[in-house]
């Protein structure tokens, strides 16, 4: 059974780092939202930033001396190409180094190679494995059982969690680039099923304890969102999916978000740029105010509005789901490592790490 | 940059088939709506085969229920002669009518309850992209479109959409499905020892896994599969072989963005070596300006010093202000709009280099462009916005 989670629905804190923009600054350390998690599962719809957040929430919780693992399970070298080095192979390998002296390492799980693994673990297959691999049979067994797929990348992710060296555990967490939300609740649930069709010996076993682990409040799924119809009706339906499926929900990650004009002061927001008041105020900035410089100006600031107007829609079911809330604005240059970092910063002092 | 006419391409009757392929999320649903709507009111009849459109798009299109057959769309223009027809594709109740045009219902019914197919059906990997084929040669095969604009399924590449099918289809008549399907017939090869030695340990650790019925429903399924079409690849093939047809044109969609854009490149690439044509690409979600001469550096200047104007007014010592000076707020609103605009000019300088990247790579590659609207497109009228632009672009 896993815990009830309502303790986590959005405190006062959080509501408050969410209304102002920028989000207003944390002030102690060690206090973050997600603190007892050792698994942080990254969903959303396709295309939201998914690999961007995992990598950035990745950097956030291994600020400060702490030692985290992103891991990868869609074979797309995705975090390879994010932190621009080579192909990243089945195997931790440290990809960052965080502020304060954390370490970011980083794990492209392949099926094929996670399937031997196992069966080796379990029927000491030695070489037969090998060539079993060589006649494409394991791709044919990962593909024919999508479930057998899901129970080898879950069961390594957890493995990674639980690791410990000399008693101590590997990281400090994982956080998992996982597959996007319609995929996810059955992604992480695939040994339940697995659990409850081999009744007993090594498998068994092994579901069972993927499942403590993914169930309990060890672990926490949180969702990508942009702030447009598709993602936000995503991510509602993801977030009633994930709850009826009894998985444990974590924060909703806005991104791209775009700050709004007039920053805070809500109050205020009945005044409108009028031609003139952009007039004297251009004036008053030293730049000539043309008629179609004026005209061309005031038209960005309406798209600007409605652009807003539409987030704030977006924004207002989102958080109508009473979970933490983080944003983090679209970066105009794009992404780069400057940017990844910027961002994880960001979650930082938002509470999300 | 080479132009892609769209217009000379919706009104060519020889255009018969238009698919929209790209990456996740860059607008092909919009896309292909807007290109059947656009060539419905230029007086062609028209249907749009959309797969997963949002829900006000569909709803807009008169697409309440997944029901897989096309609905005529209302309010659309046609004093031209033409007409639109749209549908939502069902992958699961497409594959299962295929099985039921070909196979007796006692056997239908066999192949439709077994679980191997009800996973198949629902979402195997590549389903999707073979189920969209498999509608588009159905309504082809009707003869009642003059035009028929596919998007295509949401997958993360364009080139799934080329993909999946075949895979699907060799995957279903591949050498290993067979023999594991018929474990028997192998033991006797003595070529095959080492594999079915491999085998048994493999089944018997799936079948631990994934339950010991699977194999058998497997076996069943590709054994009435075999009876009903003589093999499944045999049938994709021919599906595959509509895409390059003539009359059928591809067009790539992309956001003026890195990752797309060479999502987009591979694609072109792809349809060169199948032989299938490009009809160009369609850029979408491009930002503009019309305050191009006020630059970036000059924009944020400016900004700078209002904020610091501001702050100055804030400041009580000042006293009193002259009551038609600016008011502080209203300063710093334009220091904004300042801000915002040199942001704009900052993005559309990435997506201009973006697009240079490509086209140096593809200058035979014909392009349109469209912006990015501030607002989601929902309707009719916004998917007209969207033509307007494919045809200008
Ligand atoms: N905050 C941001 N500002 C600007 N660009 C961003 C931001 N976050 C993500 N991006 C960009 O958006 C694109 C999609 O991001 P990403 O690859 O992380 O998404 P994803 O959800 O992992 O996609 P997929 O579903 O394909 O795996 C990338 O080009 C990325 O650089
Ligand atoms: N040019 C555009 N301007 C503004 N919004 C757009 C534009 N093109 C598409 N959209 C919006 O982007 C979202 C995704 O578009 P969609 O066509 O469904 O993408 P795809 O089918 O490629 O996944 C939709 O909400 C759509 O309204
Ligand atoms: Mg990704
Ligand atoms: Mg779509």
């Amino acid at each position: 059974m896993p815990p009830p989670r309502a303790e986590r629905a959005a405190p006062s804190r959080r509501a408050a780092a969410v209304t102002t923009w920028p989000a207003g600054a944390r002030t102690t350390d060690g206090d973050a939202d997600w603190e007892g998690v050792r698994l942080h599962v990254v969903s959303g719809k396709g295309g939201t930033g998914k690999t961007t957040v995992a990598a950035a929430l990745a950097l956030a919780l291994a600020t400060g001396g702490r030692r985290t693992l992103l891991v990868e399970v869609e074979g797309r070298q995705g975090i390879a190409q994010l932190f621009d080095c080579p192909h990243l192979p089945y195997e931790d390998r440290r990809i960052a180094v965080a502020p304060g002296g954390g370490e970011v390492y980083a794990l492209a799980i392949d099926p094929e190679e996670a399937l031997l693994e196992y069966l080796d673990m379990f029927y000491h297959l030695g070489r037969a494995g090998k060539g079993l691999k060589k006649l494409g049979a394991i791709d044919f067994a990962t593909t024919i059982a999508p479930g057998l797929r899901d129970v080898l990348l879950t069961g390594k992710a957890c493995e990674s969690a639980r690791r410990r060296v000399q008693g101590a555990f590997a990281y400090d967490a994982v956080v998992m680039d996982a597959p996007p939300t319609g995929r996810i609740a059955r992604f992480l649930n695939v040994n339940t099923e697995v659990a409850g069709l081999a009744r007993f010996g090594p498998i068994h076993t092994q579901a069972e304890a993927v499942m403590g682990v993914i169930r309990s409040a060890q672990t926490a799924v949180h969702l990508v969102t942009l702030l447009e119809e598709m993602p936000v009706q995503e991510t509602v339906d993801g977030v009633a999916e994930l709850r009826a499926s009894g998985l444990p929900t974590g924060g909703v990650v806005i991104n791209m978000a775009r700050p709004p004009l007039q920053a805070e002061d809500e109050s205020d927001t009945g005044r409108r740029l009028t031609p003139e008041l952009l007039e004297a105020g251009l004036l008053a900035g030293g730049i000539k105010p043309t008629r179609p410089l004026v005209a061309a100006l005031l038209g960005e600031a309406d798209e600007h509005a409605s652009r807003i107007e539409l987030e704030s829609t977006g924004r207002a079911l989102v958080r109508g789901l009473d979970l933490p809330v983080y944003e983090l604005p679209l970066l105009a240059d794009g992404m780069d490592l400057g940017g990844l970092y910027r961002l994880a910063e960001a979650l930082r002092e938002q509470g999300m790490a | 940059m080479n132009r892609l006419e769209i217009d000379a391409l919706l009104d060519d009757p020889g255009t018969r088939i238009l698919v929209c392929c790209g990456s996740g999320g860059v607008g092909k649903t919009t896309t292909a709506a807007a290109l059947g709507l656009r060539a419905a009111e230029r007086g062609r009849d028209v249907v749009v085969l959309t797969i997963d459109p949002a829900r006000r798009l569909a709803q807009s299109m008169g697409l309440t229920e997944l029901d897989n057959t096309p609905r005529r769309v209302v309010d659309v223009d046609e004093t031209k002669g033409g007409s639109l027809h749209a549908m939502m594709l069902d992958m699961k109740r497409t594959f299962d009518e295929i099985v039921e045009q070909h196979a007796d219902p006692e056997r239908a019914q066999q192949i439709l309850d077994n679980p191997f197919y009800q996973s198949l059906s629902a979402g195997f990997a590549g389903t999707q992209e073979y189920m969209a084929m498999e509608k588009l040669g159905q309504l082809h095969a009707t003869g009642e479109w003059d035009l028929i604009v596919v998007d295509t399924p949401p997958s993360r590449s364009a080139l799934d959409f080329l993909d999946a099918p075949q895979r699907l289809g060799s995957f279903l008549d591949g050498r290993l499905i067979r023999i594991l399907s018929a474990p028997a017939k192998v033991g006797g090869r003595g070529a095959l020892k080492f594999l079915s030695a491999g085998m048994g340990m493999m089944t018997g650790a799936l079948s631990k896994v994934v339950g010991t019925h699977l194999l058998t429903d497997i076996q069943t399924f590709v054994a009435a599969l075999d009876t009903t079409f003589g093999g499944f690849r045999k049938r994709a093939d021919a599906t595959y072989k509509l895409l390059q047809a003539r009359g059928t044109s591809f067009l790539v969609v992309a956001a003026p963005e890195k990752d797309a854009l060479r999502e987009a490149a591979y694609f072109v690439d792809r349809l060169g070596t199948e032989r299938m044509p490009l009809a160009g690409l369609v850029l979408n979600r491009v930002h503009a300006t019309s305050a191009g001469r006020l630059s970036a550096e000059r924009s944020l200047a400016a900004a700078e010093s209002l904020t610091e104007r501001a702050d100055d007014l804030d400041d009580p010592g000042d006293g009193e202000s002259a009551d038609d000076a600016p008011r502080p707020a209203d300063l710093r609103l334009v220091a904004g709009l300042l801000t915002l605009h040199a942001e704009r000019l900052r993005m559309i300088d990435r997506e201009e280099r973006t697009r240079t990247r490509f086209t140096s790579i593809h200058p035979e590659v014909r392009v349109t462009e469209v912006p990015a609207l501030p607002g989601d497109v929902h309707d009719l009228a916004g998917l007209r916005v969207i033509g307007e632009s494919l045809g200008s672009g």
